[in-house]
């Protein structure tokens, strides 16, 4: 039996991304600073990399107590293994009591090995963590069946107690440069190192820097945008928001836009700040995709298009007449 | 090369309507499917049979109650040879540590595979953490969000990933598991011969004791995690809807509404 009381602290795994520390990082410090106040316990921050020297104190200013770094140039990649294989041993040596990553690709692949490995359990894509003052214990509060249903889930008798959260269901707290925390650099033996992966290539998405999924705004379309060529329209307001271009199954399928950009139940779940839905009936497996958005606008043509259900505001009309306005009226404020 | 491919019955997706009243999904319980999203590995583990000749053998693997026979033969008829349902009280209530503890162990008691295939998520549970699991549990690499198979040998594989920003090639060593995405092929409708075959192929059900698993680690005695509390969100906002008589007008109403939210 395990002794879940020699388990303390909270931690949450960095990512970097083209050789610098991702936002992402910032963001699960603001979750686990909750935590860690709410248990009194120190937060740290994970980083493995190949070079990450040079940004280890803005950890620290956006929130973590302690910091783990491994550097190495076998780091530089996502080899899962060796990835999984050095989380498992610093959390074997250190011991935290609660463990999280964002639900990205890195840590939607990362965290069910790790957990697999250390044979404890893991919750998936969270919206809401929260502490039991009473048990210790975290609860974990995530949608599932396609955002029907939510469950609250925790994870009594083993460690850590692992959780993946939503990517943007959190903002960065402020960063505080007077802050300290403890530094720790870890080295491993090459062994640990050896891989059964082989990293070659990576092409970059020529439609989009910023995958939707990490994006404050998304300007979504579907059928009713009518030609791929529309769509540009949406990519000109996206870059008004600094935001980035959805789409439904349907838009997908007419090759208008490339599958990285659909929303629902089998592309991705997101959660701006806000979606403008046009030309998007609703349909419940585009819903499921982005019912946790916080504001939701939709333009269609249909006044009893489903989406109007979901949307905070309406506007029965031509997605092709009202985008280009707004556009226009967006980008002379902005002047 | 035998290549094994993990699939889930699901509820019914297009069975899902809208309650008007309260805004939640209204699921009808009694119609299931094969999961959606598992039907890109069904195609792409069938594909490879196809390129590759008649020396590639598929068995299709599902952890689950009487009924998911069909979701297996709805993939034997898209192609694969033979199919085991994995099928106990004792694994009722299993987390995703606990199913994966179930399906790799049946996988080591079946045969040694080069290739294991799962969807990228259950429609349901979509947690996308059973496949990693699995592979964690048979010590074996795995590759998520696999876009392309791009070159497969004897003891290797060459694969895209959809990843955050575009897609990555990576190669790995067999075996291995992939879990892949809706991108990666278009699943075909399957063929009378298909149909014909799925009906007259016996789909083999193996309990606990049959695959030797100790029942203290299956099912909800073998998860750590626990489900303490479930309630139903309400989807419908109750929002200001406007009909565009005037173009110019709604669109300043619109950016009103933003000011006011400060998403302007
Ligand atoms: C509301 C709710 C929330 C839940 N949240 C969690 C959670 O956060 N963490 C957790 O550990 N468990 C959770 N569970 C339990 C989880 O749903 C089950 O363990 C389920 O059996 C597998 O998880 P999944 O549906 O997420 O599958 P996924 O991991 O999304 O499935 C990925 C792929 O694995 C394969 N696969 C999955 N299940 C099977 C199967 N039974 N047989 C064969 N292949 C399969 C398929 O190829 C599938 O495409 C939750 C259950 C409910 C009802
Ligand atoms: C298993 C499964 C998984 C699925 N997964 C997904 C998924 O991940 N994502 C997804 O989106 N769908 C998914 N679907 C498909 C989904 O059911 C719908 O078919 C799809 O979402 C419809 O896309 P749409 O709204 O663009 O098209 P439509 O339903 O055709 O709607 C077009 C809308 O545009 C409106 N319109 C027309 N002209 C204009 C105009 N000029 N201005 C404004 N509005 C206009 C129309 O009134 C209509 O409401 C899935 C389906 C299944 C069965």
């Amino acid at each position: 039996m395990l002794d879940i009381t020699e388990y303390k602290g909270v931690w949450t795994l960095g990512e970097v991304r083209d050789e610098k520390i991702s936002p992402i990082s910032y963001e699960l410090l603001a979750w686990g600073r909750k935590l860690a106040n709410a248990l009194n316990v120190d937060l740290a921050s994970v980083i493995m990399g190949k070079d990450v020297k040079n940004e280890l104190n803005k950890l620290v200013h956006f929130g973590a107590d302690v910091v783990y770094v491994v550097e190495h140039p076998k780091l530089e990649h996502f080899l899962p293994d060796v990835h999984a294989r050095i989380l498992e041993a610093l959390v074997k040596e250190f011991r935290p009591e609660i463990f999280i990553a964002s639900a990205t690709t890195y840590g939607r692949t990362v965290m069910p090995i790790l957990s697999a490995k250390l044979k404890t359990g893991l919750t998936a894509d969270c919206t809401e963590l929260n502490v039991d003052t009473q048990e210790k214990l975290l609860l974990q509060t995530r949608p599932a069946i396609g955002g029907n249903v939510m469950a609250t889930i925790k994870t009594p008798l083993h460690r850590p107690q692992m959780a993946t959260v939503r990517p943007k269901g959190k903002k960065p707290m402020k960063p505080n440069m007077t802050r300290t925390g403890k530094i720790i650099f870890k080295e491993y033996s090459e062994k640990m190192y050896e891989s059964k992966y082989k990293w070659l290539s990576f092409e970059r998405d020529k439609t989009s820097d910023l995958p939707i999924q990490e994006a404050d705004v998304i300007i979504a379309g579907g059928k009713g945008i009518k030609d791929g060529k529309n769509f540009s329209m949406l990519y000109d307001l996206a870059n008004i928001f600094g935001g980035s271009v959805g789409a439904s199954r349907s838009a997908v399928d007419m090759g208008w836009i490339p599958y990285s950009h659909q929303v629902g139940l089998s592309g991705k779940t997101v959660s701006p700040r806000l979606y403008i839905a046009a030309g998007i009936s609703g349909a419940v497996q585009h819903v499921a995709g982005m019912s946790s958005s916080e504001t939701v606008v939709a333009i269609n043509t249909d006044p009893d298009a489903p989406i109007f259900k979901v949307a905070d505001f309406g506007i029965v009309g031509n997605a092709l007449e009202i985008l280009p306005v707004l556009l226009k009226k967006l980008s002379e404020s902005k002047e | 090369m035998r290549i094994a491919v993990l699939i889930k019955q699901v509820p019914a997706t297009d069975k899902v309507k809208m309650d008007e009243k309260t805004g939640t999904m209204i699921r009808s319980e009694m119609e299931s499917e094969l999961n959606p999203l598992d039907m890109y590995a069904v195609e792409e583990a069938v594909r490879i049979k196809e390129r590759l000749g008649k020396k590639v053998y598929i068995t299709v693997i599902s952890m689950g109650p009487s009924q998911a026979v069909e979701a297996i033969k709805d993939a034997i008829s898209m192609g694969c040879d033979d199919g085991y349902l994995l099928s106990d009280r004792q694994f009722a209530g299993a987390d995703t540590f606990a199913t994966a503890y179930t399906l790799s162990a049946a996988i080591r008691k079946i045969r040694r595979f080069e290739l294991v295939f799962t969807g990228e998520r259950a429609t349901d549970g979509e947690t996308g953490q059973v496949g990693p699991s699995v592979a964690a549990q048979l010590d074996i690499p795995v590759v998520t969000y696999v876009s392309c198979v791009e070159k497969i040998t004897d003891d290797t594989i060459r694969v895209q990933r959809l990843i955050e920003g575009g897609h990555e090639t990576i190669e790995v060593s067999l075996p291995a598991l992939l879990s892949v995405v809706k991108e990666i092929n278009e699943p075909r409708i399957p063929n009378l011969a298909g149909k014909m075959k799925a009906k007259s192929t016996t789909v083999l059900t193996l309990t606990a004791d049959q695959i030797g698993v100790s029942l203290d680690k299956t099912g909800l005695s073998g998860s750590p995690t626990r489900v303490v509390k479930m309630f139903y969100p309400k989807l419908s906002r109750d929002g200001r809807i406007v009909k565009a008589r005037d173009v110019d007008t709604v669109v300043d109403e619109l950016i009103e509404f933003m000011r006011k939210r400060k998403l302007i």
